[in-house]
């Protein structure tokens, strides 16, 4: 593998992951937030107990979250220095602002959270959490808004072969931001979703403790959170859809292995066989007729454009060939592939829809089976509500991994009504390193990553199975250690 | 002035942040086995950081994103040329990062002691990356006409490099154990003090060595005074210590990396990464700024958000003010 394939290894592993923690950071953080809420409004010791339990979840994740955070930012210099001095003009201002408007009050406010029990005021406490919770959402905003500039470029003009920033109103109020935002939030409110389910519903259904009206008031909120999660995701997708048809045709054509352009165009649900060009020909695909081009255009009768011609215009607008250059190694002077990489992108497009209903079934059905006080008995339950936690992840992954192979082989994809010129290949923006540094910290970050996430899971069901006692220490009966901190390290 | 100046002294203003700050975490994570003599104390000393370290981590993360918005050729040499130092440095920091929170979620002493040593050393490690990344930053790396460095992935350890970092670990043991010394109350408080009243004054002297060769490689006469007022900040800090004012010897030792900063900084400018194969090729502050545009907007924000974050920074800090010594410690708890 050459220093281009690692580095898209290593920002692909390491975004995975890291956007594995963010989404149960962000969904939790507000529930929590609103635990709490319920418990300073109502006084009732029951959400005092949801707030300490999933509080303490959200810790354990929030840490992990972080520290793979810092990666992400400090990766762009390190292995994308080309892509860094090509974007920094517009890219770099919404990654200052999440630093210095979001991320200061999250982990700010954080530690005044965890350490503030006791100490602050009721309100000023409960404030604090809203504050890191909300800044957790703002962090989502400016990184998607960094994210969707490179998806859908705007605000800029060409000035010496680079883009520069006329408008950061332009960037922060992208049509493709504005999508993609409350698209990504809504799915880091199923993830949570599940996840209170999910841990809820094995505690209800277990009756080892006490804290019954704990748990079925988590399995309910975090079922209510979900359906709305995934209305909320189907709506958003479909206007995200819309716009990628028109933004990012390719990346469209190729989530459906789209090879002519139709009229009207089928939606493939399953293909049987190999989606790989130039074998979709022989692809038996199982499709409803027609919804193609109604989720493009909202129309059943649209022309929906396929690979091939999308190719020619490619080639056409941006060339056939890759320049002649040192720096573009196996690649200088070769043919330019404008076709993503079609079995990633075709399956991850319906993974992601596939594991987004199966969650939303499960979000529904418990509510259904635990309607009206009822605790469901069969063995069933516990494997299907725990296994339910992974789905959403999966079609948070999925969904990823397909938005950002989609673009392939652009890294900044041309906008199609944009400034021309402003856009570049993936393999002109990564650093002049030699493969041995990049084997070096895909290696390390990985195995790092690899121990941590055996750590994280074995903590988590640690303090899942303490249940609340494991996080509510008893109060000493006498008052005479009132020095104590209520939490400490 | 130029807006693009003003942004290479806020860059430089979030370096000294972050110094400031994190530099005593590295100190109180270093210092770990040494002042710390039970669980109970190590925990005494890693609550003295538990609720700001991670807000202190940020001014690491602004400075970088800062760094890339306002000077996106200095980010991109920088980070990109310092390549493997930096995946340690990383490493390093997710290590500590996540000991802080997992040490206690376990009650087993071998379980506390793994995470220890990973607070230790992941804080030393870090501590080393900063000193290098600063130190490379003000002497420069082996750049091409591109900004791209040459030659071997260990460019960026060199002699001079390598006293920056041995500088910061030793700036950081002074300023951690003053901190712990101000923070915490009983034995471990004396211990502090009388550590960095013993260690601390041999501890700065690579500090001292890095700023008099910086300045004699580019220095000017106001980075010069700057390095006086280190070293008379820094024994002011000695001095207060030894009467017991622990306040003082902070605030003092923060006067110290203020001056530290501006002569760092100072014989830097107008380069931001000098080459050291060509002065021709060196990155300055003109050639890597952005557009007046992107300055224009970075500075509004910098200008309302800064002001936010030092007051609730600082209102943390006025919550969480009283030291703190093994009987607040509440006993071990864990499901």
């Amino acid at each position: 593998m050459d220093v281009l394939e690692l580095a898209r290894w290593q920002f692909g592993i390491t975004t995975v992951y890291h956007f594995l923690m963010v989404p149960l950071t962000i969904g939790l953080a507000v529930l929590v937030a609103g635990m709490q809420t319920a418990w300073v409004r109502t006084g009732h010791e029951k959400y005092l107990r949801m707030t300490k339990f999933w509080g303490k979840l959200l810790l354990v994740n929030f840490a992990m979250g972080v520290v793979t955070g810092i990666v992400q930012e400090f990766q762009f210099g390190m292995a994308w220095s080309e892509y860094s001095r090509f974007v920094g003009d517009v890219f770099g201002a919404p990654l200052a602002m999440e630093g210095l408007v979001a991320f200061f009050v999250e982990s700010t406010f954080l530690g005044l959270w965890i350490f503030g029990w006791d100490r602050l005021p009721k309100r000023v406490h409960l404030a604090c959490a809203w504050a890191f919770s909300l800044a957790t959402i703002a962090s989502a905003y400016f990184i998607l808004a960094a994210n969707s500039w490179m998806q859908h470029p705007v605000g800029v003009e060409l000035v010496d072969g680079k883009p520069r920033l006329t408008s950061i109103w332009a960037v922060l109020t992208n049509n493709t931001a504005l999508a993609a935002i409350p698209h990504t939030v809504a799915g880091c409110f199923a993830v949570a979703g599940a996840f209170l389910v999910g841990i809820g519903g094995w505690h209800l259904w277990r009756r080892r403790d006490d804290d019954g009206p704990v748990w079925r008031a988590s399995v309910r909120y975090g079922g209510w959170v979900g359906v709305v999660a995934f209305s909320a995701l189907a709506i958003t997708g479909d206007v995200q859809g819309k716009l990628m048809f028109e933004q990012q045709p390719m990346k469209m054509a190729a989530a459906e292995a789209l090879c002519h352009t139709e009229q009207p165009a089928s939606f493939s649900i399953f293909a049987i066989g190999d989606v790989t060009r130039p074998d979709c020909e022989n692809v038996k695909s199982i499709t409803v007729p027609a919804l193609l081009s109604f989720l493009a255009h909202n129309d059943f009768n649209s022309e929906v454009r396929g690979i091939e011609d999308l190719v020619q215009e490619y080639r056409d607008r941006y060339g056939a060939n890759y320049p002649v250059d040192d720096r573009l190694g196996e690649l200088s002077g070769k043919p330019i592939d404008y076709v993503p990489n079609l079995p990633v992108t075709y399956w991850g497009f319906r993974l992601m829809i596939g594991f987004g209903a199966l969650a939303a079934l499960a979000a529904v059905g418990v509510l259904w089976v635990t309607r009206r006080g009822r605790i469901p008995r069969g063995k069933w339950f516990p494997i299907a509500v725990l296994g339910g936690i992974a789905t959403p992840f999966l079609a948070n992954s999925f969904g990823w991994i397909f938005t950002e192979m989609g673009r392939q082989p652009f890294v900044v994809v041309p906008n199609p009504s944009g400034v021309d010129g402003v856009w570049m290949f993936t393999a002109r923006g990564v650093s002049g390193l030699t493969t041995g540094e990049v084997w070096t910290s895909l290696i390390a970050l990985t195995l790092v990553y690899g121990a941590l996430a055996v750590v994280e899971v074995f903590l988590i069901a640690k303090y899942v199975r303490g249940g609340v006692a494991g996080v509510m220490p008893p109060k000493p009966p006498d008052k005479t250690d009132d020095d104590q901190l209520a939490f400490a390290y | 002035m130029e807006l693009a100046d003003v942004w290479f002294c806020v860059i430089a203003v979030l370096w000294l942040g972050y110094i400031f700050l994190e530099g005593f975490d590295f100190g109180v994570g270093m210092l770990l086995p040494v002042l710390a003599k039970d669980n109970t104390e190590r925990r005494v000393m890693i609550n003295t950081i538990g609720p700001v370290w991670d807000g202190n981590e940020v001014w690491l993360l602004v400075a970088g994103g800062a760094t890339f918005a306002a000077f996106p050729g200095w980010y991109a040499s920088l980070f990109s040329g310092t390549y493997i130092p930096l995946v340690l440095f990383l490493v390093a920091l997710i290590g500590r990062g996540v000991a802080f929170e997992y040490r206690g979620k376990v009650d087993s002493d071998r379980w506390r002691r793994t995470w220890d040593r990973i607070i230790t050393g992941g804080s030393l490690v870090a501590a080393i990356g900063v000193g290098l990344l600063i130190s490379t930053t003000v002497f420069g790396l082996p750049l091409d006409g591109n900004g791209n460095r040459v030659g071997s992935p260990f460019a960026a350890i060199t002699a001079e490099s390598l006293l920056g970092a041995v500088a910061l670990v030793g700036f950081a043991l002074v300023h951690g154990a003053v901190f712990i010394a101000l923070k915490t109350d009983g034995d471990i408080r004396h211990r502090a003090r009388a550590f960095a009243s013993r260690v601390g004054p041999w501890a700065l002297l690579p500090l001292a060595g890095l700023l008099v060769l910086v300045q004699l490689h580019s220095g000017a006469w106001w980075t010069w005074a700057a390095v006086a007022v280190v070293l008379v900040a820094a024994a002011l800090a000695f001095e207060r210590l030894s009467a017991v004012r622990e306040g003082q010897a902070f605030a003092a030792l923060g006067v110290a990396v203020v001056a530290t900063v501006v002569a760092l900084f100072g014989a830097l400018y107008p380069n931001v990464l000098p080459s050291t194969l060509d002065p021709a090729y060196s990155l300055t502050v003109a050639d890597t700024a952005s557009s007046p545009y992107t300055l224009k907007v970075m500075s509004w924000v910098a200008l309302f958000g800064t002001p936010a974050v030092l007051v609730y920074q600082g209102w943390t800090y006025w919550v969480f003010r009283k030291r703190v010594s093994t009987a607040h410690i509440p006993p071990v708890h864990v499901p």
